[in-house]
Parts: structure tokens; C-alpha cells; sequence
């Protein structure tokens, strides 16, 4: 497993321009809204914790199509589940280097982002608190999603339309942790969410990729 | 030593029922070369045979037990060269194959070069070379001589004696004559 973490990681960084393109995408979402709502810091310090959530969220699918195409084109899932590993740990490998590649960046990178949206210095921890579980959950999810469209025909388009309506639970109460005074229930909820997905989404993943391959 | 025994194969594809009755006994050591002309189902029984599309119906039997029963330990088993050659242009050949094999197909000195700079021939080499790195018993190889120059294609073959020689087994679809003694041919 470490061995194909090791694998994708270094894919990614030779395609670094693909690999930066959610990262890209998530800076200049965050600035456009900075741009127009306006300076009117009350306003911006409100919407910052969703603004961020949600371009976070929106960045998080967009190399997901990369996730599984490249390796069901050029025959590399064939070999990958004829390694002898399970399914599910090919599945819970690429969910991590899709966190790795992705979540974590966009992890590091909400909390200048957050800054420059006018969020208040003491909400900053609660909200990179919950993006943690939140990127773990998009990955999970994520690369479910991924994994069903795979082979598909018009898999650009059922891609996000299976990936959202998963994604939304956590969005509501990631965003609810991130901006109620009482943080800690909702957060309790993203959390149970990322342990039920944990289990649950390479289990999912791993049957789609062997549906997949048929 | 193992044994492979088909027993009655079906295989769908798609909607569509490509092979039926198909049975063959493979022994240690064994070749058996996969013939039919395009579309005869050759690609879909390896498949089906790596456990990677399920049977309709017939068994598979490694040493007189169901083979697909576990798909972890069968894959365990396979050597597998399918139809596209599964290698990452952005990655060199000595990332993707461990370096003695390379020596193997004569690949060494292109070892640290970015794949995509290699030509079709070589990439298929480079996926040979992957087979051959990792002793398996049994091979599943998809047209493996597409795209070989002579010299590679009798390296090709001395990988594969080599392979019968500890006992291994070899499935082939191919097109072109494979020029090695005692081997069967399914027509499909």
C-alpha cells in the first residue's frame, strides 16, 4: 500500500501543472469572492467559513476524473488488481494520495485564504479543525465517485452528480462546527461521518473498480 | 507443480456471449497459444481467466480446486500482459521495473529516461520485462510479440523457456507463429 502511495505521489509531482490545478482553483475561487462581495469586512468575516468550505469542497473534485481514467485507459487497473492486494486497499491507497495531492494542500492553504477573507483570528482553528475531517471526507467520497464513473461514457458528467448530494451532509455540518458558537455537536457529526466512510467508501470503491474492469 | 484445468468455459462480453464450451488441461511447463481471428474472443477468455470478468458458466480449476474462489490468491498467481502495456509515460522504466529485469529485454540503457520517449516496441518490452521480474506460475500474455523487432521477439522466447523450465505456465493469444517446441493451440 505504502509502495502505491509512493507510486502515485511521485505521478503527481511529474504532472505538477494538473497536480496544482485544485489548489489554483481553490486560491482564485476564495479571491474572486473577496472581490465581489466587497470590503465590507462584517459581511466577509460571516460567508468566510462557507466561502472556504465550498471552494475547498468544489476544488476537491476536480482531479478526480484523473484518479482512475489514466490507469483504466492505459490497462494499469487490469495490473493493479491482479497485484494479489485486495481491492479495497488499492482503493483506500489512491483515496489517500488523492488526499495527499489534493486535501492536504488545500488544508494548508485555507488558512491564509480564511485570513484574507476577514475571518476573526479565533475562529480560524475551529475551522481548519473541521476542514480536516471535511478533506478526508471529500477524498473517501470522492474517489468512490470516481471509481463508479469509471469506464463509464459520459463519466465527466455523472461524476459530479454522484459526488455532490454525498458531499453535502458534511458541507452542512462542517460549515455549521465552522461558523456556530457552539462548535462541538456538529462537529461530533462530521467526525461519525468520517469514521462510517473510512470502512465503508474503499469497501464501495474496491467493488466499482473490479465492476469497472469487467 | 500445478495444474490448470478450463471446463466448459462461457464468457460474456458486454451483452454478447463470445466464447462457449471452451475446456483445456494446461501441465507444468506448459504453452498454450490462444488462435482466432479478431474478435473470436481471445482477450475476453484471458480476462477471464485472470479472474478480472466473471464466467457464465464451466469451471476453473488450479490443482483440482476452484480457481476464482479466492481472486486475491489466483492473482497472486498470474503474470499478467494485457492488451495495453500499462506503463506511465511520466515515469522512467526503472520506476515501474525492477532494474535486473530491464537487462532482461535489453531495456538498460534506457533504465532512466522517461517512458514516453521510448517507442511502442519498447514499451512493449518494458511490460514483458514486468512479467518476467516477478516469478508467477502461470502468464497470461495478450499478443505480447505486438510490436517486436526480431531480436526482441527471441528474447521474448528465451523468457518464456525459461519460464517452462521452472515449471510455469504460459496462455497466449498471438497472431504471429510462436516458434517454440510442444505447444498446444486452442482455436477459438
Amino acid at each position: 500500500m505504502i509502495s502505491l502511495i509512493a507510486k502515485e505521489l511521485r505521478l503527481s509531482f511529474r504532472h505538477g501543472a494538473e497536480s496544482m490545478a485544485a489548489l489554483l482553483f481553490f486560491i482564485i475561487a476564495g479571491t474572486l469572492f473577496a472581490f465581489g462581495v466587497g470590503p465590507d469586512p462584517s459581511i466577509l468575516s460571516r460567508i468566510a467559513p462557507s466561502v472556504v468550505w465550498v471552494t475547498a469542497l468544489l476544488a476537491a473534485l476536480l482531479p478526480l476524473d484523473r484518479l482512475f481514467g489514466p490507469d483504466f485507459e492505459d490497462g494499469t487497473l487490469d495490473l493493479l488488481l491482479l497485484s494479489g492486494k485486495p481491492a479495497y486497499e488499492i482503493a483506500a491507497a489512491k483515496a489517500a494520495s488523492h488526499w495527499l495531492t489534493t486535501g492536504l494542500p488545500l488544508l494548508i492553504m485555507a488558512a491564509p485564504l480564511a485570513v484574507m477573507l476577514r475571518l476573526p483570528g479565533d475562529r480560524l482553528p475551529v475551522l481548519l479543525l473541521t476542514l480536516l475531517p471535511g478533506t478526508l471526507i471529500f477524498s473517501l467520497l470522492g474517489t468512490m465517485a470516481a471509481a463508479l464513473t469509471t469506464g463509464a461514457r459520459r463519466g465527466a458528467i455523472l461524476m459530479p452528480l454522484i459526488t455532490l448530494p454525498l458531499m453535502i451532509p458534511s458541507l452542512i455540518f462542517g460549515t455549521a462546527a465552522a461558523t456556530s458558537p457552539h462548535p462541538a455537536p456538529p462537529f461530533y457529526m462530521i467526525f461519525a461521518m468520517l469514521l462510517a466512510a473510512l470502512p465503508l467508501a474503499p469497501l464501495g470503491t474496491g467493488l466499482a473498480l473490479r465492476a469497472a474492469a469487467e | 507443480m500445478h495444474l490448470l484445468t478450463a471446463q466448459k468455459l462461457a464468457i460474456f462480453r458486454g451483452e454478447r456471449l463470445v466464447l462457449n464450451g471452451v475446456s483445456f488441461a494446461l501441465r507444468p511447463g506448459g504453452i498454450l497459444l490462444l488462435r482466432g481471428a479478431n474478435g473470436a474472443g481471445k482477450s475476453s477468455l484471458l480476462r477471464a481467466l485472470a479472474g478480472l470478468t466473471p464466467l457464465v458458466s464451466g469451471d476453473l480449476f488450479w490443482d483440482d480446486l476452484p480457481a476464482l474462489a479466492d481472486r486475491e490468491a489466483h492473482a497472486a498467481r498470474i503474470g499478467w500482459l494485457g492488451h495495453q502495456d500499462a506503463v506511465k509515460p511520466a515515469l522512467t522504466p526503472a520506476e515501474q521495473v525492477p532494474r535486473s529485469a530491464l537487462t532482461l529485454v535489453g531495456l538498460e540503457r534506457f533504465a532512466d529516461l522517461p517512458t514516453r520517449f521510448l517507442s511502442a516496441g519498447q514499451k512493449r518490452r518494458l511490460a514483458i520485462a514486468r512479467v518476467a521480474a516477478t516469478p508467477k506460475a502461470l502468464w497470461l500474455l495478450d499478443e505480447p510479440t505486438t510490436g517486436l523487432d526480431s531480436a526482441s521477439i527471441e528474447r521474448f522466447l528465451a523468457l518464456c523457456s525459461a519460464q517452462r523450465a521452472r515449471g510455469g505456465m504460459i496462455i497466449a493469444s498471438t497472431h504471429t507463429p510462436i516458434d517454440l517446441p510442444n505447444t498446444e493451440v486452442l482455436a477459438l
